[in-house]
């Protein structure tokens, strides 16, 4: 009997795997063509034409990376700044409610996002986001060229709203499972309270809040909807953050259902491949160091 | 002999509850005076307030006065109030830097560095610490790498380091072997030439070993303060003297 | 002032207002959604198909499409995802748990458009169908790590004392977690497994290439079937001016599902904190 029952939730548990490892070989498999056409050099062209049968994944994989790398720019100091007020300058009570407001957010469906996005974060950063950055700056390279609203910058934007829910809740935890006396230690050799917290607290959970960041990116790489609906669907690689661009998740909801012989079909499966292993690598650094932190 | 610290009337509520009622208590310079009594006696909480870390936790309410020099602490900087009355804790807390990174914490952040340097300012609380001898080679090593005692005896190094008038131990043994506890307790007589101390034990023969005043607290009260030697062979309270036989606590 | 006050008062200012901000794009986005949606909401959204632009329908196809996707992914995720979080807080196997657990948190991060790309290939392909089975079993696989997790954790919350206690009337290990440890933590693993439901009703990736899309009522679970998600998304991006305060009225909606599924799970939770 307790044998049977330890058997059959083991089989369960093992079907996690099963699924993870069906990931894999699925992707490896139905990327074969692209793969045997284009070896590794599909990771670095820059061609996408589904007339010629020519893939590259250099555009989507640069627009994935700077769409990412923009929300982190935007989320961390807010998400990490959220997280000391809410683990250090306010009571039980007032933490636990915020933080419930914040993860709901986090519950907003990506497709929701992307809604809100188009009818007022676009218009918004044409109007008056983009040029004010274009007079500000001068029109410096990473500023020009038409505000059309859309763009890696536009998808950065939303891409921060979509994460910092992750950061403010896994860095919180963090800060709150710092030894009152680590605080304590600093406060009693005549620091400030921001001190305390800085030098004592943080180098504390820094790797937990490390990990929290991590997690953030994993998810900004891997985010479909809101990204494809404010990116601009454009292939191509600019130094203009207000360029319309390309992300692998949005090149593959655009075009997968619509792509039509092998070799296409193949490439997106392969887009997909790389997109897997990014997240995974990514992921299993940032479980990696949450863990080490909550079991301290 | 004049008095460096003096409480007068001091109480302490945590939101409805009242931890320490009307507590009076002096402390004379370069003297170790011991706080001894049961668990929940509020003997740590006085000491909590003498350098103002309770006011840290929520909800805490201090009525009274507390007097460092005949000024009084609560009209007095909190930062300031704590790098003069320094505290050590109950475990070893040293942060997760190099040896030499946590002694120089203090006298960093309170700019104590100019005329001396931070190797100048390391190196003297390390020695009268009575640490300098086994670290001196590795002051870039974690603190982590050290054993408990040693740990410990950083912390008193780092408490040190911002030359502190009155330090404060909260039960600093509790969680030593007592080869370590010895030489922690050698180390407090020792540094009686450059501060006051005041240390919350539950460990009588700690108290008689170090101290030359104890004060006995009992139910948030301060029953009895006197010499050790007193307060040991002739209490005059008959709770004291219960606690002190083994009666209870 | 001294500077070091100064510094202590300007950045816990600037933490609060972080906080600040990020709390109150919830608010913005809660109104803005209310506000559109609000006023382009009608019966005939839950009663009619969709229509041309010029002829506004409804999304009653969606409505219960999503309903059928969300229902085939449930019946085949809880139990998955129930079962393997009770193998990963009670079973005594050596290293057979950690990987499955940190397997799980894997999975759980992978992007849902890559689920979506994989259940294409094992269903889709196969069947050479789009279908509503195929669409339930892309978001089951999202649904088991999160589900297995979340009992995980709220069987380990359970109290040593309750467990020994069972032990020493000698009950054995597994006739223990059946009886005494999953009841005292159904709640918990209750909760989790709403919150699972409302995270992956609102997903829209995974269904692009499963169960497509559909303008009519779906002719059975083998066949393309609407969901609410997909719906929004494709109204949203399209040009009609019409179909945009569908995609508004079909986002209130998903949203107020999503947030009603969140909300009663944090009340079952703390309703059962309160009693015990």
């Amino acid at each position: 009997m307790g044998k049977l029952a330890a058997g059959v939730t083991r089989l369960f548990a093992i079907s996690i795997l099963a699924i993870t490892l069906l990931l894999v070989i699925q992707l490896w498999l139905h990327s074969y063509e692209a793969r045997q056409k284009f070896g590794l050099g599909f990771l670095t062209s820059t061609l996408w034409n589904p007339v010629t049968d020519e893939f590259g994944a250099l555009p989507f994989l640069y627009g994935t990376v700077i769409t990412s790398f923009l929300a982190l720019l935007i989320a961390v100091p807010l998400g990490v700044g959220a997280a000391i007020f809410l683990a250090e300058l306010t009571g039980p009570k007032l933490s636990e409610t915020l933080t419930f407001l914040v993860e709901l957010l986090a519950a907003v469906p990506s497709v929701i996002f992307g809604l809100l996005a188009i009818f007022t974060l676009v218009p918004f950063m044409r109007n008056y986001v983009q040029p004010g950055l274009q007079r500000v700056t001068g029109g410096i390279a990473i500023f020009s060229g038409h505000p059309y609203g859309v763009g890696y910058l536009t998808a950065g934007v939303i891409l921060a709203v979509m994460t910092f829910p992750f950061i403010i809740s896994v860095s919180r935890e963090a800060l709150l499972a710092v030894p009152r006396e680590q605080r304590e230690a600093a406060l009693a050799v005549g620091a400030t309270q921001w001190e305390a917290t800085w030098d004592a607290v943080i180098p504390f959970a820094r790797l937990g809040i490390i990990g929290s960041i991590f997690l953030a990116l994993a998810r900004a790489l891997g985010e479909t909807m809101a990204v494809t609906m404010v990116i601009g669907n454009n292939p191509s690689i600019r130094a203009s953050l207000f360029a319309p661009g390309y992300t692998i998740a949005s090149v593959i909801a655009n075009e997968f259902t619509e792509a039509t012989g092998d070799v296409y079909l193949a490439a997106l499966v392969e887009l997909g491949l790389v997109l897997f292993a990014l997240t995974i690598i990514i992921n299993g650094l940032a479980q990696l160091l949450i863990r080490v932190t909550t079991k301290r | 002999m004049s008095s460096k610290m003096s409480a007068k009337n001091v109480s302490v509520s945590y939101g409805p509850f009242q931890a320490l009622h009307d507590v009076t208590l002096d402390f004379e310079a370069n003297k170790i005076t011991a706080l001894i009594g049961p668990s929940g006696c509020g003997k740590s909480t006085f000491l909590r307030s003498l350098n103002r870390i309770n006011e840290t936790e929520r909800d805490t309410r201090i009525e009274g006065t507390i007097t460092l020099n005949g000024e009084n602490i609560f009209d007095i900087d909190v930062t300031e109030i704590r790098r003069r009355v320094g505290m050590v804790f109950q475990r070893p807390n040293p942060f997760p830097k190099s040896i030499f990174d946590n002694v120089a914490y203090g006298p960093k952040i309170n700019g104590m560095l100019t005329g001396t340097t931070a190797e100048e300012a390391v190196e003297s609380s390390l020695r009268r610490a009575a640490l300098w001898d086994e670290v001196k080679d590795k002051l870039h090593d974690s603190a982590y790498a050290l054993s408990g005692g040693q740990q410990q005896r950083l912390c008193i190094a780092r408490a040190l380091a911002v030359n502190p008038e009155v330090l404060l131990f909260d039960e600093p043994c509790s969680a030593l072997d007592p080869i370590a506890t010895a030489r922690i307790e050698d180390l407090l007589v020792g540094l009686k030439e450059h501060c006051t101390m005041v240390i919350v034990t539950h460990n009588m023969q700690q108290a008689a070993r170090v101290a030359d005043d104890t004060g006995f607290f009992l139910l948030g009260k301060l029953i009895e303060h006197d010499k050790t030697d007193l307060i040991f062979k002739n209490p005059s309270k008959r709770e004291t003297e219960d606690y002190i036989t083994g009666r209870f606590g | 002032m001294t500077r070091r006050a100064i510094v202590n008062k300007l950045m816990f200012a600037l933490c609060g207002l972080a906080a600040f901000l990020t709390v109150s794009t919830l608010f913005l986005i809660l109104a803005y959604l209310v506000y559109n949606g609000g006023t382009s909401i009608s019966l005939d959204f839950f009663t009619k198909l969709p229509g041309p632009s010029g002829h506004p329908g409804g999304m009653a196809n969606a409505i219960l499409g999503s309903a059928e996707i969300i229902f085939f992914a449930a019946v085949i995720g809880l139990p998955i995802g129930f079962f393997s979080g009770i193998y990963l807080a009670e079973s005594a196997d050596p290293w057979l748990p950690a990987i499955v657990r940190y397997t799980a948190d894997l999975l759980n991060g992978v992007p849902s458009i890559v689920i979506g790309i994989v259940v294409w290939t094992v269903m889709v392909v196969p069947l050479h169908h789009f279908s509503a089975l195929a669409g339930g079993v892309a978001l089951s696989l999202m649904l088991i790590p999160i589900t297995a997790r979340s009992t995980e954790r709220f069987l380990l919350q359970v109290p040593r004392e309750l467990r020994e206690g069972a032990l020493a009337l000698g009950a054995d290990k597994w006739r223990t977690t059946a009886t005494v440890i999953v009841p005292a933590a159904r709640r918990g693993i209750v909760t989790g497994m709403i919150l699972g439901i409302a995270r992956i009703s609102g997903e829209t990736a995974p269904l692009l290439f499963t169960s497509l899309n559909n303008e009519y009522w779906s002719a059975g679970f083998k066949e393309p079937t609407a969901s609410l998600p997909v719906m929004i998304y494709t109204h949203a991006v399209s040009p009609y001016a019409d179909w945009h305060r569908q995609a508004w009225a079909a986002g209130l909606v998903l949203l107020g599902l999503v947030l009603v599924g969140n909300i009663t799970a944090r009340m079952v939770l703390t309703q059962g904190a309160k009693r015990s």
